[in-house]
């Protein structure tokens, strides 16, 4: 996207707290409509970029746009944003109308207008006929709904979710992933939305910023995330990944090569940007990208190995394979699409295949 | 509680032990009430007869209605004063982060340690160098002293056992700071609130030594008992008097002390109830 | 949903009025905001505590002068305090009376407090109001209590003679230091077992169950665990004893006697009969730096114990 529909703009913001400094110097485009996720693990500074959002936390340098308005010094009640919290933030001396019609007040409306539009509400959410109940009554699941909702009654701009979901068992988070997709779809609403789950932040995110220490390492879309990731620390964050210390060799304009320790030398398809003939890169390949077989492939790019060590996990398996020239082993994941038989290779040597493209090369750290 | 069985055995001694502190404790102070239905001017075993004649003396004597009168008048504004100064200490230390708040927190509770006497001399010079008169203003100013520790520390468990982010919800709401307050905060601080309104106007009501040293000619009911003292012959009137601050203190005390634990620990909110 | 932006109440009420100085200024800074709203708490301490400490300072080096001070500063108080063994005495006296006070009223608390903490499962809250009840009666009428107990023709005396166990009513009991110490425990105790409660309750029982399960039995469970863990709460308690009754006025004055005053009695004479504010001023400073010291002794201590169980 370019920067002229950015909705929400981040710019150059910075916080600290005392002398720890929160945020580095981020900037961010959200475009308007977008799920938008900020992911991360605790202490990357994702709460705390929300918090600027929504405007408890004012930032120390720099400015956030909404709308093309500047947010700074604007207080949380006069921002076009609403916030899903952590917990909720269900009010517990209020009923779940009350809770839900709470941002209402300042539009005066008659009071039979405030509870049809409650009800219309929780019909949204599917809990109908719940706007007697006390907070205390409430499960985990229907809290969120009902935080949800009470920010959605505002129509709001933006939609700020701070791990709305982490509080939820499993099976209830899946569920919960599912209506929030179709929710926002249905609302049109530009999301944002923290989490430290990656699987979450993939299933639901048209985009995702991944952050670490108060600095956002890429902004992608999940699948941009997955296949190209521009760091080892993103590569590891989402999803698993094996390394491969080596050096590039750059022959003419074309092509490159990658001399690894334990795959060999590999052809890239086209060069990489930015490093000169000679540095130090490291490879990264998914266990998924890569196929065991009995006998060599004559098709693509393979390595000799031998099974170390294997670990069932049900829809699929994880193989740990040792070769030549690397201490740690290579983990492959395959899909068990048999129902019985022996696992590839248990005898003892097998082959380690992939396909040239498959293939990242990141900088070395 | 999952404290396993062994370490919940009952045990004897002590269950003895705890009888015994609890008569040990209530014992004196129940001997007030006792004597002063005592039909004798000597506070002396056996009792001689039942009678009311103590308290008929003290209904009939104007001083004894004049003190407290003035008690009220102390007690009633330093309750809603510290209370409501209590309210805004207690938010500030508990949702800004303020720098030197611990100091600031220590400076606060200071009048619950270091002896009121202290207190009421050095109030007491302030006032002569100022040419300020002794009144039952500043009497109320030496209970405003006492009573704000007391005020804070009822508060800050109400306001530290709910959650910030309900505050920051309304915030989110659209609702100003006010509105926020009378909304949200309010209403879940309302039991520390009424606590510390009674347990104040309880202290106040009981004070004797700020009052002793700052009181002009008017004087609380416990000056008047003192001043009481040095007549024997007033002694039983004296402790239907005590009898009648007791049993007036106890359940404004009874009630203040279970509002302010009251659902501490229900409201919360941390998480949903699963 | 539709866009019906007619009841959206964010954007009609969105125009940026409160980017008036101030409140853009406090909502920029948290601490301002928070020194805000503390400030009348503060003002009100300051006048009331820091300011009159202050003139209390003052005073205490101006002397007696007629009916007057003689302003001229001098350290004529202070050395008198020095000198004259009087002063000394007094002071002696009451520390070493509120000290066993206060070692008296731990010691008859803490096993209280253990009880409540260990063996009632059921209506805690019950037990604490209860044992802290009496801390809430007027302590004028605690101590006043005590007079009617041990007066000369009072409970404990009437009943030995009523009882033909003594021919004359004992004078020990009153007007006595005895009869300060007695009374000093009995009205702290109530708040003494809060602090000990607390750090009892606050102690982990997988520990006690870990001690017990490496071979301690209760005896040695108690004096290798659950009193080493308590001590904060030992510490705690008995500075605020030892503070408030080092200075106290009532239970000397209504039950002390000549042999019983304590330097509080003292302080309130020089400001009454006696009426010589400097030297009250200056039995008050130095009351105070004992404080001081007794707290930073306390503090180190906690500190220690703390460090010692964290």
């Amino acid at each position: 996207m370019n920067g002229n529909d950015a909705y929400i703009s981040i710019r150059n913001v910075s916080k600290f707290f005392g002398t720890f400094q929160a945020i580095d110097d981020v900037s961010l485009d959200i475009a308007g409509g977008e799920f938008f996720s900020l992911l991360g693990a605790s202490g990357s500074g994702k709460t705390t970029l929300l918090s600027m959002l929504a405007g408890f936390e004012p930032a120390t340098q720099g400015d956030i746009f909404i709308d093309g308005q500047s947010m700074d010094s604007v207080p949380p009640n006069h921002r076009p944003v609403n916030t899903v919290f952590q917990n909720y933030a269900i009010f517990p001396h209020l009923n779940v109308r009350d809770n839900i019609a709470y941002g209402l007040r300042k539009a005066q409306l008659p009071r039979a207008k405030r509870y049809e539009m409650v009800d219309e509400m929780l019909e949204l959410i599917k809990l109908p006929g719940y706007g007697t109940r006390k907070a205390h009554e409430l499960s985990g699941g229907q809290r969120q709904r009902i935080a949800l909702a009470r920010a959605l009654i505002l129509r709001p701009k933006v939609l700020l979710l701070d791990e709305p979901l982490g509080a939820l068992d499993k099976q209830l988070r899946e569920q919960m992933q599912l209506e929030l997709r179709l929710l926002q779809r249905k609302v049109g609403i530009t999301f944002v939305f923290v989490t430290h789950d990656q699987e979450e932040a993939l299933a639901l995110s048209d985009r995702i910023a991944v952050m670490q220490g108060g600095r956002v390492l890429q902004v992608d879309t999940p699948a941009g995330l997955y296949e190209s990731p521009n760091s080892r620390a993103v590569a590891s964050f989402i999803g698993n990944m094996n390394f491969f210390p080596g050096k590039l060799r750059r022959n003419g304009t074309a092509g490159a090569v990658v001399e690894t320790e334990g795959l060999g030398s590999l052809r890239l398809p086209q060069a990489p940007n930015g490093q000169p003939d000679g540095a130090r890169v490291q490879v990264a390949l998914r266990p998924e990208k890569f196929d065991l077989s009995v006998t060599k492939p004559d098709d693509r790019p393979s390595v000799e190995g031998r099974l170390a060590n294997a670990a069932y996990m049900g829809e699929r398996s994880h193989f740990y394979i040792a070769i030549d020239g690397r201490e740690e082993p290579v983990a492959v994941s395959a899909q068990n699409r048999l129902r019985f038989g022996a696992p590839p290779g248990s005898e003892g040597k097998l082959w380690l295949s992939w396909s040239a493209d498959a293939v990242v090369v990141l900088d070395a750290e | 509680m999952s404290a396993p069985t062994f370490l919940r055995r009952p045990n004897r001694v002590l269950s003895v032990y705890a009888i015994l502190f609890l008569v040990a404790l209530y014992f004196p102070i129940l001997l007030i009430p006792l004597f002063s239905f005592n039909d004798s001017i000597y506070v002396r075993f056996p009792l001689e007869g039942f009678t009311t004649e103590w308290f008929g003396q003290l209904w009939d004597r104007q001083p004894v209605w004049d003190s407290l009168w003035a008690s009220v008048k102390v007690g009633l504004p330093v309750s809603i004063l510290s209370t409501t100064l209590g309210v805004l200490a207690a938010r500030s230390i508990t949702r800004d982060r303020v720098p030197g708040r611990s100091a600031v927190v220590t400076f606060i509770m200071l009048p619950l340690v270091i002896p009121t006497l202290i207190f009421g001399v050095a109030l007491l010079a302030l006032l002569s160098r100022l040419g300020v008169p002794l009144s039952l203003y500043t009497v109320a100013f030496g209970h405003l002293i006492v009573c704000l520790p007391f005020s804070v520390a009822t508060l800050l468990p109400r306001f530290e056992g709910f959650d910030r982010s309900l505050e920051q919800a309304s915030a989110d709401l659209g609702e100003n700071g006010w509105w926020t307050f009378w909304r949200v905060t309010f209403p879940l601080v309302m039991p520390g609130i009424v606590a510390s309104l009674l347990l104040t106007f309880t202290i106040s009501f009981d004070e004797f030594i700020m009052a002793f040293f700052l009181s002009g000619n008017e004087t609380t009911l416990p000056i008047y008992l003192w001043t009481q003292l040095r007549f024997p012959q007033q002694f039983p009137s004296v402790l239907a008097l005590a009898s009648l601050l007791i049993l007036f203190s106890l359940p404004l005390i009874l009630i203040g002390m279970w509002i302010s634990r009251l659902g501490l620990h229900e409201n919360t909110t941390k998480g949903a109830k699963t | 949903m539709t866009q019906t932006s007619s009841i959206d109440p964010k954007v009609t009420s969105r125009p940026t009025r409160t980017s008036g100085r101030i409140a853009r200024l406090l909502y920029r800074n948290e601490g301002l905001r928070g020194y805000l709203l503390m400030s009348p708490t503060l003002i009100i301490l300051t006048v009331g505590v820091i300011i009159p400490f202050l003139i209390l300072l003052v005073i205490s080096f101006w002397t007696r002068a007629g009916v007057g001070f003689d302003t001229t500063p001098s350290l004529a108080n202070y050395a008198r305090v020095v000198n004259e063994p009087m002063f000394g005495i007094l002071l002696g006296r009451s520390f070493w009376m509120s000290g066993i006070a206060t070692v008296a009223t731990i010691a008859i608390c803490y096993p209280m407090a253990y009880f409540v903490a260990f063996h009632v499962h059921r209506n805690k809250m019950f037990w604490l109001i209860l044992i802290t009840l009496p801390f809430w009666i007027s302590y004028l009428l605690r101590v006043f209590a005590w007079r009617v107990i041990l007066g000369y023709e009072g409970v404990i005396n009437s009943s030995l003679v009523w009882l033909g166990w003594i021919k004359a009513p004992l004078e020990f009991l009153l007007y006595s230091p005895t009869a300060v110490i007695i009374t000093l425990t009995h009205a702290w105790a109530a708040f003494a077992i809060l602090p000990l409660y607390v750090s009892l309750e606050k102690i982990d029982k997988s520990l006690l169950v870990a001690a017990t399960d490496l071979g301690d039995g209760p005896v040695a469970r108690f004096f290798r665990i659950t009193l080493p863990l308590s001590m904060p709460g030992v510490i705690a308690a008995s500075f605020l004893i030892f503070i408030p009754t080092t200075g106290d006025y009532i239970t000397p004055a209504l039950l002390g006697g000549p042999d019983g005053m304590m330097i509080g009695n003292l302080i309130q004479a020089q400001f009454g009969s006696i009426n010589n504010w400097p030297m009250g001023a200056t039995l008050s400073i130095i009351l105070m730096l004992w404080i001081a010291a007794v707290a930073l002794a306390f503090l180190y201590l906690t500190r220690l114990a703390q460090a010692r169980i964290a």
